[in-house]
């Protein structure tokens, strides 16, 4: 049992150690501008089919079911703003978050994982270079820039998905959609719609990097680490977004 | 003379370990003393999981030891913070055991690789670069896959651009992690004459980790033929024979230390299992 907290411990201190170079990293030379804008091509480029593609129907579908409820009480019309305000405060910097988690922190882990049992790392390192330098801090900025763009795109593509349900099925005109759904965002909604991605893209991205560089035994290593990031981040998504939601409600 | 060759020349010793301990969950390596001089080569024998491969780690300072003192190139690196070791490090070549190639980047850019990055040697012009990287390129006869990534070579071939890229700085130490592990006994007599070739074209002291006795074997009786390539007999000219020591280790422990003569006639069970005749 005590082996097994101290086993929490450790990891959890390698963790903030990683973190600590890695954001310490971004302020030093020498600094990998080629890798960061591979990574930005990698994970924001390379996610945005799946992120418009989801965003799309999680907008459609939140429109379908909404519009059955609200025709309860006549209100169809207020399916706009219903569907603008769960995007841009929740569903949007989540699920775009998960979906980045689910592509790139896998991609990140496996690739430091292989590199990291075939001595690449090692390499590395004996020929002059700080690894986490030059792979995790990229990965870290690269995924701070690109995960708030596509959150902002998946808003965006979610609230058309909306407004094809609103104009197809409930008749609305694009005006009686857009208007009110524009008008009930505050600043608040904003804030709170990128600080979310902002964060879950450092830990997407460390939390990938962190079970990349500490995979041992060989390929079969290199799957676990990849799954455990996924995991790990999916779950600190959810935990994080409570906290931050917790936070602006009472703003 | 580079400034690597100078240092060396003033401490006068390579490499240093002196009652070394590191352990994982178990001993790797247990009161762990030798010294390498400048020019040397010493091959390292053992099981697996002696201790061999932690003991190259531990002497270019991937690896912490618990105790003890590692001094490289006259410098105590025990202690040195990652950032400090990095200019030692630039004095040293590094096979490792898979090659530990860079998949992401070609052969040409794999070896440029030490000679871009590693700022204690300041920015070297491309042209000097691509020079010295056809030359190393040129040297293990690869010449012609610059272009191609590590993957596209074959197991001997990716072996020998990691030779490539170790010597490419014309380091005063070389360590060998199992340059022949896994490969057909002509490939690794191949990989074996290039390590010879190094030792004998540029004088470098060498460390090579491996469980082949043969591999010792030419290291200690074969020279590099300068002139007509290829390797030949030391006896032919004996003035000529570098040191070549021979090290036996055991559960973290060097259970044998001398050279091939004594190893040769060493009663110890566990020592003879690595000497065939």
């Amino acid at each position: 049992m005590s082996e097994f907290f101290k086993a929490l411990v450790s990891e959890w201190q390698d963790f903030w150690f990683l973190a600590g170079r890695a954001f310490a990293n971004i302020f030093r030379s020498p600094h990998y501008w080629d890798d960061v804008a591979l990574q930005m091509e990698a994970i924001g480029v390379g996610s945005l089919p799946i992120v418009i593609l989801t965003g799309f129907f999680s907008g459609f579908v939140l429109a379908m079911q909404m519009s059955r409820a609200l025709n309860t009480y006549g209100a169809t019309g207020q399916v706009g703003p219903i569907v603008m305000i769960t995007l841009v405060r929740e569903l949007g910097p989540v699920l775009t978050a998960l979906l980045v988690a689910g592509r790139n922190a896998s991609g990140i882990a496996s690739e430091l994982g292989s590199m990291k049992v075939s001595e690449q790392i090692d390499a590395m390192r004996a020929l002059g270079t700080d690894p986490i330098q030059k792979l995790v801090t990229p990965r870290l900025i690269a995924t701070c820039v690109m995960l708030p763009q596509l959150t902002i795109v998946a808003d965006f593509v979610g609230m058309v998905g909306g407004f094809a349900i609103s104009y197809f099925s409930l008749r609305m005109t694009a005006s009686q959609y857009w208007t009110p759904a524009y008008q009930i965002l505050e600043f608040n909604d904003f804030v709170q719609g990128l600080l979310k991605p902002f964060i879950f893209a450092i830990v997407i991205s460390l939390v990938g990097c962190f079970y990349g560089m500490k995979t041992s035994g060989g390929t079969q290593g290199v799957g676990r680490a990849t799954t455990q990031a996924v995991v790990v981040a999916s779950v600190w998504v959810f935990v994080l977004t409570a906290f931050i939601t917790r936070i602006f409600v009472n703003l | 003379m580079s400034a690597g060759a100078e240092r060396v020349a003033q401490a006068g010793t390579v490499l240093e370990f002196d009652r070394v301990d590191l352990s994982f969950d178990v001993k790797v390596l247990d009161q762990v003393s030798f010294r390498v001089e400048p020019g040397e080569t010493r091959v390292i024998l053992g099981a697996a999981g002696s201790g061999k491969s932690v003991l190259l780690k531990a002497a270019i300072g991937l690896l912490r030891v618990d105790a003890g003192r590692v001094v490289l190139m006259g410098q105590d690196i025990t202690r040195l913070e990652e950032k400090d070791l990095v200019a030692v490090r630039a004095n040293v070549g590094v096979l490792f055991q898979e090659g530990g190639l860079f998949d992401s980047l070609t052969v040409g850019d794999n070896v440029a690789y030490p000679l871009e990055n590693q700022q204690v040697r300041g920015a070297v012009p491309a042209e000097e670069v691509q020079r010295r990287v056809t030359e190393a390129l040129r040297f293990v006869e690869l010449e012609q896959t610059m272009d191609q990534y590590p993957a596209e070579l074959s197991g001997g071939m990716r072996r020998r651009v990691g030779i490539a890229r170790a010597v490419v700085t014309e380091p005063p130490l070389v360590l060998y992690d199992s340059p022949t592990a896994g490969l057909d006994p002509i490939t690794a007599n191949t990989i074996m004459a290039l390590i010879a070739k190094e030792r004998d074209a540029k004088g470098a002291a060498s460390i090579i980790v491996t469980h082949r006795y043969q591999d010792g074997q030419i290291m200690a009786d074969f020279r590099y033929n300068s002139e007509r390539g290829g390797l030949i007999p030391a006896a032919a000219d004996p003035s000529s024979a570098p040191r070549t020591i021979f090290m036996v280790m055991r559960e973290g422990r060097i259970v044998f230390e001398g050279d091939k003569a004594s190893l040769e006639a060493s009663r110890d069970a566990y020592v003879r299992n690595f000497v065939r005749r």
